[in-house]
């Protein structure tokens, strides 16, 4: 029997969101296929990976990852300049990570100050980022898209407890949004409804499903992505249709894995190698589920998946 | 897929005689559609019939063992494309490459580190399964001289035997006899050659071919010949064919029941940066590879991929879970403190880490919710006050510790007044919410 390509044609397509102004804005999502089926149909962009950048020092990172860091992240305009210039950054994630009452209770108005700063000092996209306390985000999200109207970022997270307050935000200063559910694809889709009842324009979403990190869940975030995929792309579901978001970094470097010395598990291998290993496999498993959106921490990681995903397109 | 019920109807002999225990032929073939049923209990049904039912109900993925022995690996059974329609079933296999160029001492050494790759992860002992020696020399004594190095120190790991040449496959798989080894090298040039081999040596045969048409014309042709073992190679190198022509395979099989790429697929992922090589194998991994091929296993990037396919090959319907039991952390002692948690894979991992990092000896009860996280399993019904206080009760604690003090996860605080109530003698004290709260929690409590 000769052999026929079993291809797909889909009914649906996820929808392409362009962040950023100017020459370095950018574009991610449009793809009408599974991720990196290019053989069936059409995938206009590349994943774009975003480097987390703090409005505090990153003393709750592990030493693995604040060390290339070391000598800019006292300040998170340095920080963010070295991302842009020296690592070449598409994209950076400003995390106000600051703002968390339990942490250095910044207000707003510092929030907008340092929002409005790295912006000054950067060309390319910026994404912004509560402390995911739902309620103290509202105000400071707030604060942040004024702070940054017009600049076309990305407003994150809404959550089924804040979201009326930061998608009116992003709304307003014309920005785009991420939704933010757990690990559900239900109540991801619900929260995306309620947010475009809102008038909000369902275009201009980012789905985030909740990452978690390999050996933490992983298998939970990677198929309620490709869940939520064949959703957008088989039933032309349009509420399932923004593209989908990894905060990798975050889940990754807080892990026993990324952090533990060689000298207390030998069986696990070099600590520095492993860590790197763990968020650019995080990341990878991920692209192949359908993120299009990353946020990464460590250097070579990035550079690890930028190169992988030069491989696959 | 596989025969629709109407299909399989029009093959049976139609008379209802409900001899196979079905009311009518059709019904029969209704619950044979659905795997509910054997075609067995139908005793008049014809030899030709049988033929094409029994080919159409196989697995659309070849089920092959690869090896023998405790370390034989199975491979193939696979019945979808998702994950979360169902368990994939076969675990990838994970090969190491040894050249035979290499240096006797340079093949022991890998050959070593295969056999000292087992790292234990939830209960599961995981491990690079195989070794794959290619003929980089071109030299068929170069070649035998290597396997009899890997066959001596190694003489139970599975193992590929990758040439072109027959000669030399010939002579190395002898080395191998009775072990079920693969003999990966029959490409269009050399088929029959390989086939042959193959079928005296009782080996699977790995088949490679410029693309899917000229593989599936050669896994026929092979079949043929009288190998039904085989495991296939699209000539993928790429990260983007590996994708397209794995994704490709796994659907021909699966949805057009396609017979002659019905085979475990075979991924090469060797790269000079070994992290790079690490993200071509977690692709292949991800997408539906049965063997991947490393060039090198160093232990952080084995704890890596391991993870990553225990992660992929988890059964979406059933959470991993550890043993219920009374878990010592550190050197407890009698006065030290009792925690307690479910059996959540995930929850146990990530508190027994975080007992671990606060450094105060601890015992960590793990009560069986049946793989589900705190929060759900409270909501589930497994995690509540009467079943805590009589898991706790029934477990023999009481004579492990002299202290009445448990302390539960902050996030079932709720709980506290009515498992006092039920656990007679005990003090619950809830701890917080959070297991990275835990070390500051219990150092203070010690202070
Ligand atoms: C994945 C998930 C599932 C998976 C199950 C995964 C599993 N194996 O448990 C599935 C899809 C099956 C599921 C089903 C359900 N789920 Co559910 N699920 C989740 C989700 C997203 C993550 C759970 C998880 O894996 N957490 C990670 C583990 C590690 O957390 P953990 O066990 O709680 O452990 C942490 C702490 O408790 C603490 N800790 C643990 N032990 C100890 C011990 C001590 C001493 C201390 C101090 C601390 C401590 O440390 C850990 C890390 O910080 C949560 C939402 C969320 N973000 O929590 C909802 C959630 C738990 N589910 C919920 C519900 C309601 C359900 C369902 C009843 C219905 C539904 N929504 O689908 C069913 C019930 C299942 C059943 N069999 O009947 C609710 C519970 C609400 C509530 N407060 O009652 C949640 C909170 C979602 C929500 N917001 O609605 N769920
Ligand atoms: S035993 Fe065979 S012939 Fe008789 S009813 Fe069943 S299927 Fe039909």
């Amino acid at each position: 029997m000769a052999f026929v390509a079993p291809k797909e044609t889909y009914s649906g397509k996820v929808y392409q969101v362009n962040i950023g102004t100017g020459a370095n804005a950018l574009s991610f999502g449009g793809e009408n296929v599974l991720p990196f089926n290019a053989f069936e149909g059409a995938v206009p962009n590349k994943p774009v990976i975003a480097y987390e950048v703090q409005d505090v020092p990153p003393s709750d990172w592990p030493e693995n990852v604040q060390k290339p860091y070391s000598s800019v992240s006292g300040d998170p305009v340095t920080w963010a300049k070295f991302c842009q210039e020296t690592l070449k950054a598409k994209a950076i994630a400003l995390r106000l990570v600051g703002t968390h009452p339990d942490r250095e209770n910044r207000s707003p108005e510092d929030a907008a100050k340092t929002v409005k700063d790295v912006l000054s000092a950067i060309n390319v996209p910026l994404i912004i980022l509560g402390s995911n306390h739902a309620e103290k985000d509202s105000p400071v999200l707030i604060a942040a898209a004024e702070a940054s109207k017009d600049k076309n970022c990305i407003i994150g997270k809404a959550q089924e407890a804040n979201y009326k307050t930061i998608a009116a935000a992003a709304m307003a200063n014309n920005h785009k949004l991420i939704a933010m559910s757990e690990l559900d694809i239900n109540l991801s889709k619900q929260l995306n409804i309620l947010i475009t009842q809102m008038g909000f324009d369902k275009e201009r979403l980012i789905t985030d499903p909740m990452c978690s990190a390999l050996g933490y869940g992983l298998e939970y975030t990677y198929s309620v992505m490709e869940r939520i995929r064949l959703a957008a792309l088989t039933q032309n579901d349009l509420t399932m249709q923004p593209p989908m978001l990894a905060d990798v970094g975050m889940y990754v470097w807080k892990i026993k894995e990324t952090q533990a010395p060689e000298s207390e598990v030998p069986l696990w291998g070099n600590a520095e190698e492993r860590g790197i290993a763990w968020e650019a496999t995080t990341a990878a498993s991920l692209i192949m589920a359908g993120a299009e959106l990353l946020i990464m921490r460590h250097p070579k990681a990035v550079s690890a998946v930028e190169k992988v995903i030069e491989e696959l397109v | 897929m596989a025969l629709s019920g109407v299909e399989i109807f029009k093959l049976l002999p139609k008379t209802n005689c409900k001899k196979c225990g079905h009311p009518t032929c059709l019904a029969f073939a209704m619950k044979l559609a659905q795997r509910q049923a054997t075609l067995d209990l139908c005793p008049d049904v014809s030899e030709d019939a049988k033929k094409i039912l029994g080919e159409a109900s196989a697995p659309p993925v070849r089920p092959i063992t690869f090896g023998t022995g405790d370390r034989a690996v199975k491979m193939g059974e696979e019945t979808v494309l998702f994950r979360h329609d169902k368990k994939f079933v076969n675990p990838c296999i994970l090969a190491v490459e040894i050249k035979d160029t290499l240096s006797e001492s340079d093949i022991t050494k890998k050959t070593e580190e295969v056999l000292s790759s087992e790292i234990d992860r939830v209960g599961q002992k995981l491990r690079i399964d195989a070794i794959a020696l290619t003929n980089v020399s071109g030299d068929k004594a170069k070649f035998e001289a290597a396997a009899k190095i890997i066959s001596s120190k190694a003489p139970n790991v599975p193992v590929i035997l990758a040439t072109t040449d027959p000669a030399a496959a010939e002579a190395a798989a002898k080395l191998f006899a009775g072990k079920r080894p693969i003999i990966y090298g029959a490409g269009p040039v050399n088929a029959e050659a390989m086939a042959n081999i193959a079928k005296a040596e009782k080996a699977i045969l790995g088949v490679t071919a410029g693309g899917l048409d000229e593989l599936s014309a050669l896994t026929e042709k092979i079949k043929a010949l009288g190998v039904e073992d085989m495991v296939i190679d699209s000539g993928a190198k790429k990260a983007k064919d590996i994708i397209g022509n794995n994704t490709l395979i796994r659907r021909a099989a699966v949805k057009k029941n396609f017979k002659a790429l019905g085979y475990p697929v075979i991924n090469f992922a060797q790269r000079d940066d070994s992290l790079h090589e690490a993200l071509i194998a977690a692709v292949g991994i991800a997408k539906y590879a049965s063997i991947v091929v490393l060039s090198s296993i160093e232990k952080w990037k084995n704890l890596v991929m391991f993870t990553l396919r225990q992660n992929i090959y988890t059964d979406p319907q059933v959470p991993m879970q550890v043993e219920q039991k009374i878990y010592k952390i550190g050197e407890a002692t009698p006065d030290s403190p009792l925690t307690i948690t479910t059996n959540f894979s995930l929850t146990y991992f990530i508190v027994s880490g975080e007992i671990e990092n606060s450094k105060v000896p601890c015992r960590l009860a793990v009560m069986d919710c049946e793989g589900l996280s705190v929060l759900t399993a409270w909501a589930a019904g497994k995690f509540t006050a009467s079943k805590i206080a009589a898991f706790i009760k029934e477990s023999g604690i009481e004579n492990e510790v002299k202290h009445r003090e448990l302390i539960i996860p902050g996030y079932v605080a709720i709980l506290s007044g009515s498992i006092e109530e039920k656990l007679e003698g005990w003090k619950i004290t809830v701890g917080p919410r959070e297991a990275n709260g835990l070390p500051a929690f219990l150092k203070a409590r010690t202070a």
